[in-house]
């Protein structure tokens, strides 16, 4: 905005608006007096990625909710009126139904940049907890999203994560009740996920998005060596590692777009279902509550989870199994929360832990893959022990996380951010 | 580390190859969209030999028309049963309830069928009746074991036995309407049909995508280009001088 070369009446105009609203004020503080690591790698491009997915997502949602029908009886007819008689519905529908997939494959990736550079620690605990939300978010936005279509694969994927909730002890059955508003999923359930999916979810999430980039622009980026860049500035008070996030990292950042908008546009226009996993087959069936499907799988982004669900098998206190599993389940996501206060390394970034954290790290991204594999499997006696095994090695990950961070050898960590 | 990645892709490995268990080997089919003559065929094939008791309750008749290349005046003329108008979907006069009390159950609307269940699926499943006296309709389907839909290509295909205990094969042992070439061309091109109305947009998305594609590609190197210019600043630090 310090452009010399505007006109008097442009200067004029954006006194005036100054004067009544922080526009330039707002502009600097976030673009282009932020000032961000000038060390960004390829990681750092997904935090923007998922920025531009979740555009895509409200975009074409509005324009799908325009012609969709959120009744038992017309919801599945409808999707198909969109793919066949609305002027580019096919477009509209494929972008939102990969763009769910795209949506949880950059935010997995965020989130492994964060663990890898040590992004949740002090001073971005809340960064990480914003985070975390808003990924509790997006997975119940998506779970309601998925079962608008009212395909078999929409009802019956609703009908087992409903059910976990009955594996609760005594409300588990009063609840699950709840939630569907119903004795069964019905029209009503679909109802409500709709008005949850379009209005209460998306409000929440946007509130998440602006909170994470509040807190991220308060303390500022973290970076590939995990150094403060604003222990080290120069004498205009400018860290001297540091770049104006505008435009230096715009630019960058549509690099990234481009290239990612490539990939996700052959996955759109050639194969929107995704080998089956972004759309799955049983789905271009109409719900039928009286027909189980041979083999219900939840969409990819769940099958970690679902899988550690499937590995509890054995009742404890009385209790079953599968309550356990629930409870595992939840522990899994619940252990993200605390990430930040069970990292005791003296230092951040991967890159100058030692080996034991490095080993640690592919573990956990090992068994969380092969999780996700299992999960979209048929459990078999020979899966349920891998999937048990990599359960075990997932929370082994975090729990003893601060004992191996604290006596894991380090390297030195330099002032200056490197490469 | 490598070691242990290795030892686990191996655990791995053999439970996920047996994941498929037993399944019947469909014929290999691959759709083309682009051979219309073929998609009018299968069209004609579907609306004489499906649509006494199979809907397509989601595809118009103009769009199918339009699509195909077909003159509306042939289609409304041919292929709509009744006194339909060419914009109205391909629905059946028969009724659910009578579908489930002739068949068993009431015959599938078949849009979706082949994106349910793929093309070679519904390929192979067209080729694969044979004869089978202990069934309702005296024929039963290799890959859809005691179906109950009769065998209505019978009077095409002629008359076809399984071979072998397991079914290995089939023979025929008497010849319909067309020679196995001619009949396996039709099956083809009916296929082909319902492998267009599962997906009509596959009729143009490709085409457009490829345009989007070489769009995205034209504007990957302006965007490296800005990119590059602007960090050389940042390389030599002079960017701090301008700001």
């Amino acid at each position: 905005m310090g452009n010399p070369n505007r006109s008097k009446a442009e200067k004029g105009l954006m006194r005036w608006v100054d004067d009544r609203f922080p526009a330039t004020q707002m502009w600097e503080d976030h673009l282009s007096k932020y000032y961000a690591p000038k060390n960004f790698n390829f990681w750092y491009f997904f935090g923007s990625l998922a920025l531009l997915v979740l555009v895509n997502q409200i975009v074409t949602g509005i324009w799908l909710t325009m012609s969709y029908t959120p009744t038992a009886e017309g919801a599945f007819a409808s999707v198909e009126y969109i793919m066949r008689d609305v002027e580019y519905g096919w477009l509209l529908r494929y972008l939102h139904s990969t763009g769910a997939s795209a949506f949880f494959v950059v935010v997995y990736l965020h989130m492994f940049r964060g663990l890898m550079y040590g992004s949740y620690r002090n001073p971005r605990e809340l960064i990480w907890l914003f985070g975390m939300a808003i990924y509790l978010a997006l997975m119940a936005e998506a779970f309601m999203g998925y079962l608008l279509p009212w395909g078999q694969m929409s009802y019956w994927g609703a009908q087992v994560i409903i059910s976990l909730f009955g594996a609760i002890p005594y409300v588990g059955e009063d609840l699950q009740q709840w939630i569907r508003g119903d004795y069964l999923i019905s029209g009503i359930t679909l109802n409500r996920f709709f008005s949850l999916h379009v209005i209460a979810l998306p409000i929440v999430l946007l509130a998440l998005v602006v909170l994470h980039i509040l807190a991220l622009h308060e303390v500022g980026s973290n970076n590939p060596d995990g150094i403060e860049i604003k222990k080290n500035k120069d004498e205009k008070g400018i860290p001297v590692d540091g770049i104006p996030f505008h435009p230096y990292y715009s630019v960058k950042d549509i690099v990234g777009v481009v290239v990612f908008l490539f990939v996700f546009c052959i996955v759109v226009f050639f194969f929107p279902e995704g080998g089956g996993y972004f759309i799955e087959k049983p789905n271009f069936e109409p719900a039928n509550a009286l027909k189980t499907p041979d083999h219900i799988a939840p969409v990819w982004y769940f099958t970690p989870f679902y899988a550690m669900l499937r590995a509890v098998t054995y009742p404890l206190f009385g209790v079953d199994a599968k309550f356990w599993g629930v409870v595992v389940m939840g522990a899994a996501i619940a252990i993200l929360f605390v990430l930040p206060w069970l990292d005791k390394s003296p230092v951040k970034s991967i890159r100058y832990k030692g080996m034991i954290c490095k080993i640690m790290l592919v573990v956990f991204a090992v068994s969380f893959v092969i999780l996700g594999v299992l999960g979209a499997l048929p459990s078999t006696p020979g899966r349920t022990v891998v999937a048990q095994i990599t359960t075990t090695l997932y929370f082994v990950f975090f729990l003893a996380m601060p004992w191996y961070s604290k006596i894991d050898s380090t390297k030195p960590v330099p002032e200056r951010v490197t490469g | 580390m490598k070691k242990l990645l290795i030892a686990f892709v191996c655990a791995l490995l053999p439970v996920t190859s047996m994941a498929a268990g037993v399944k019947v080997d469909l014929l290999p089919f691959e759709a083309n969209l682009d051979d219309k003559e073929s998609l009018q065929n299968g069209m004609k094939l579907f609306v004489e030999n499906c649509m006494g008791c199979h809907s397509a309750k989601y595809q118009r008749y103009e769009r199918a028309a339009d699509d195909l290349e077909m003159d509306k005046a042939y289609v409304e003329e041919n292929l709509i049963v009744g006194d339909k108008k060419i914009g109205e979907h391909m629905t059946i006069g028969m009724s659910a309830e009578d579908g489930a009390n002739w068949f068993g159950a009431p015959p599938p609307d078949l849009t979706l069928e082949a994106r349910l269940r793929g093309d070679a699926w519904v390929y192979t499943y067209l080729k694969s009746f044979y004869v089978d006296e202990s069934k309702q309709w005296g024929v039963n389907n290799k890959v859809f074991p005691d179906v109950g839909m009769p065998n209505v290509l019978q009077g095409m295909q002629g008359v076809q036995v399984c071979k072998g205990e397991n079914c290995e094969e089939f023979e025929l042992i008497e010849q319909g309407s067309m020679t196995p070439e001619e009949f396996d061309k039709a099956m083809y091109d009916l296929t082909n049909f319902m492998s267009y109305i599962g997906e009509p947009s596959k009729m143009v998305s490709g085409k457009l995508g490829m345009k989007v594609l070489i769009f995205l590609a034209i504007l990957f190197v302006f965007a490296y280009l800005l990119k590059k210019e602007y960090w050389r600043d940042v390389k030599s630090g002079s960017w701090r001088e301008k700001h």
